[in-house]
């Protein structure tokens, strides 16, 4: 690992977002390029960037979680439900974190004793898991919620989008746990290389469950906020979710084999993601050239990094 | 408008004699024997066809039949397994809710072939025998959004159109329907077409950025509840007042929102009945009773401020 490479990875990918922001800029500068809709960009953001933040650690331990998505579905169904048959607000929140941080568990037990690649066993899990929202909503959407829930999706802290608030929040934790703690090293090391980590006396199969467990959690602060922002839970929320989830920590230039990333890109990775689809429609560009546009810029940011990384090792 | 409702609930009339008629056949089905039927849903990650299959099931149950009910998660390839699975097992009849019109049409005839009666519901298929079709006529739907949008509007005004997922024949039709209306007023301009793929969540941030380009929108047309209250949403994060919001299917969610004057009008449909009406159909059809006309249409209800108590009352 050389600081150039990490520099490339790094700035290609900001380099990227710039672009992208100073093409709407010129083609819509009263609307694209207002503070406001900066605010709502972030907003719009904040549910993908949550769910890839948990989707980070789990790659760079050069795993792949796919049930992000049906977890982020789950939880919303979860704590509505919850929360509408109890009315306790505090309890449906409690319920729906439990039951996320558990499917994280389950997938991390999958992968780390049962020995299951890390694709095929949370493909699995994602099918059961929206099998399981589907039996719990009986495919019927829960909604009628009570106005505190609306908080978390919807409300304002000074000012600030609450769900902005928490994407900040969970960014900062991951970038203090990934970048300043031993188990942030120990992260790295497992998905950079698994035997040396194991002779160095790195237990392995904790790392393992931990990170599927902390994806589990932000899959679920992420369906919360999901089920809030709409002010219902929908039976198939999320769906779909864990694509644009990993698009961002690749976009990131976090590596698909482990080791390698850092956490600001997979920030940015969301926000071109969030730019190019509000971006896209402010322009009103029709949905069928939306989704080629979309597919070739994720394509060309990420050639254009591991091109600038072959360029500059040589 | 009171002609419209009139003729409405004409049409419901005949419906519920259509079902009484199914309920008289129910006393002879005790002493029949056991009729097996499949069902093949599209989908049941909707809650339009969750009370569609529900309502089968119910009628099913009324009737003593044993329905296979087969899920095919709108996929076209799942749902030709499913019939042949179908078929392979001689069941009597099968009601087939087609993922897709044209694909689904060598599992018709392969049912032909075998003898077995296919009934089709809220969607037709372009080839092969079908005994009976009942749906809702999708560019009336389309057509109903845009003629109240045009009328709130007094034909003058910036709107905004969610369409559905992109390719599929709802949209296809409900588009039609809203252009053909829409192009006859040079006054009401469509300043964004987008798609929000009938999803709330879609919708809402489509429409928040939608917002950002045009804040002075007037109505938005919605091809479904889902998006219509996704709008909604945006519209109330935005602070924004005063956009008229039309949607449709007629969810319990949507009917609210008419009920709360966030949705102006809801274009109601009946899955329940409809997916009842096609498994009375199909006992009919097995008992060998041919049915003249060979396709029902359902009543599309436009449900307003005005109504939606009555609506609510009738128990859809």
């Amino acid at each position: 690992m050389t600081l150039s490479n990490g520099f490339i990875r790094r700035y290609g990918v900001i380099f990227g977002l710039a672009g992208i922001i100073i093409f709407f800029a010129i083609e819509s500068p009263n609307y694209f390029f207002t503070p406001s809709n900066f605010i709502l960009i972030s907003k719009q953001s904040s549910i993908n960037i949550l769910l890839a933040l948990g989707e980070m650690f789990v790659i760079l331990t050069a795993g792949i979680d796919l049930s992000v998505g049906a977890i982020a579905g789950l939880v919303g169904a979860v704590a509505a439900g919850t929360i509408v048959a109890t009315g306790n607000l505090f309890l449906g929140l409690i319920a729906g974190i439990g039951i996320g941080i558990a499917f994280g568990l389950i997938n991390g037990v999958i992968v780390a004793f049962a020995k299951v690649p890390a694709f095929i066993a949370t493909l699995a899990t994602m099918s059961a898991i929206t099998g399981i929202t589907l039996i719990y909503t009986q495919g019927e959407p829960i909604w009628n919620l009570p106005s505190s829930f609306d908080f978390i999706g919807q409300g304002n802290l000074a000012d600030i989008p609450f769900s902005i608030i928490l994407m900040a929040l969970a960014f900062v934790a991951a970038w203090i746990v990934l970048e300043k703690t031993k188990y942030g090293r120990h992260i790295y090391a497992v998905g950079g290389n698994i035997k040396a980590s194991r002779a160095a006396g790195i237990k392995i199969s904790a790392v393992l469950v931990s990170v599927y467990a902390i994806s589990g959690l932000l899959s679920a602060i992420g369906g919360i906020v999901l089920a809030s922002r709409l002010g219902t839970a929908e039976p198939t929320a999320g769906s779909g979710y864990e694509l644009d989830a990993i698009a961002a920590v690749v976009l990131g230039g976090t590596s698909l084999f482990g080791g390698e990333g850092w956490v600001v890109g997979t920030i940015i990775g969301g926000y071109i993601i969030a730019v190019l689809n509000n971006g896209m429609t402010i322009m009103n560009i029709s949905a069928y050239y939306q989704e080629v546009v979309k597919g070739l810029v994720i394509l060309l940011a990420v050639m254009l990094t591991s091109f600038g990384k072959k360029y500059w090792n040589e | 408008m009171n002609r419209a409702l009139a003729l409405i609930f004409r049409e419901v009339d005949k419906v519920k004699t259509f079902l009484v008629v199914a309920l008289m056949i129910a006393g002879i089905a005790v002493l029949s024997m056991a009729m097996t039927i499949g069902f093949c849903v599209s989908t049941l990650n909707n809650p339009y066809f969750v009370s569609f299959t529900n309502g089968a099931k119910a009628e099913a149950q009324l009737l003593g039949i044993n329905l296979i009910v087969m899920n095919a998660n709108n996929s076209n390839s799942t749902q030709l397994n499913q019939v042949e699975d179908l078929i392979q097992r001689k069941v009597d009849a099968i009601i087939l809710n087609p993922t897709d019109s044209d694909a689904l049409v060598p599992a018709v005839i392969a049912a032909n072939k075998a003898g077995i009666p296919v009934i089709t519901l809220d969607r037709s298929v372009n080839g092969g025998k079908v005994a009976m079709y009942i749906a809702s006529d999708n560019v009336e739907y389309g057509k109903l959004e845009a003629q109240y949008a045009v009328k709130l509007l007094n034909g003058s005004g910036n709107v905004v159109l969610l369409t559905g997922i992109p390719g599929a024949s709802a949209t296809r039709d409900r588009t039609k329907g809203i252009m053909e209306v829409l192009s006859q007023y040079p006054n009401m301009k469509i300043v964004a077409n987008q798609t929000a793929q009938f999803d709330m969540a879609k919708a809402m941030s489509v429409m928040e950025s939608i917002l950002v380009a045009h804040p002075d929108v007037n109505v938005v047309i919605a091809e479904n509840d889902e998006m219509a209250l996704g709008a909604i949403q945006a519209i109330k994060a935005a602070g924004k007042s005063g956009i008229i919001v039309i949607g449709g299917d007629g969810i319990p969610q949507g009917i609210q929102a008419v009920k709360d004057g966030t949705e102006a009008v809801d274009i109601a449909q009946q899955p329940y009945k409809m997916a009842a009406l096609g498994v009375s159909a199909a006992f009919f059809v097995v008992n060998g009773i041919t049915l003249n006309p060979a396709s029902l249409s359902m009543p599309l209800f436009p449900v307003t401020k005005e109504n939606v108590d009555q609506w609510i009352a009738s128990g859809d």
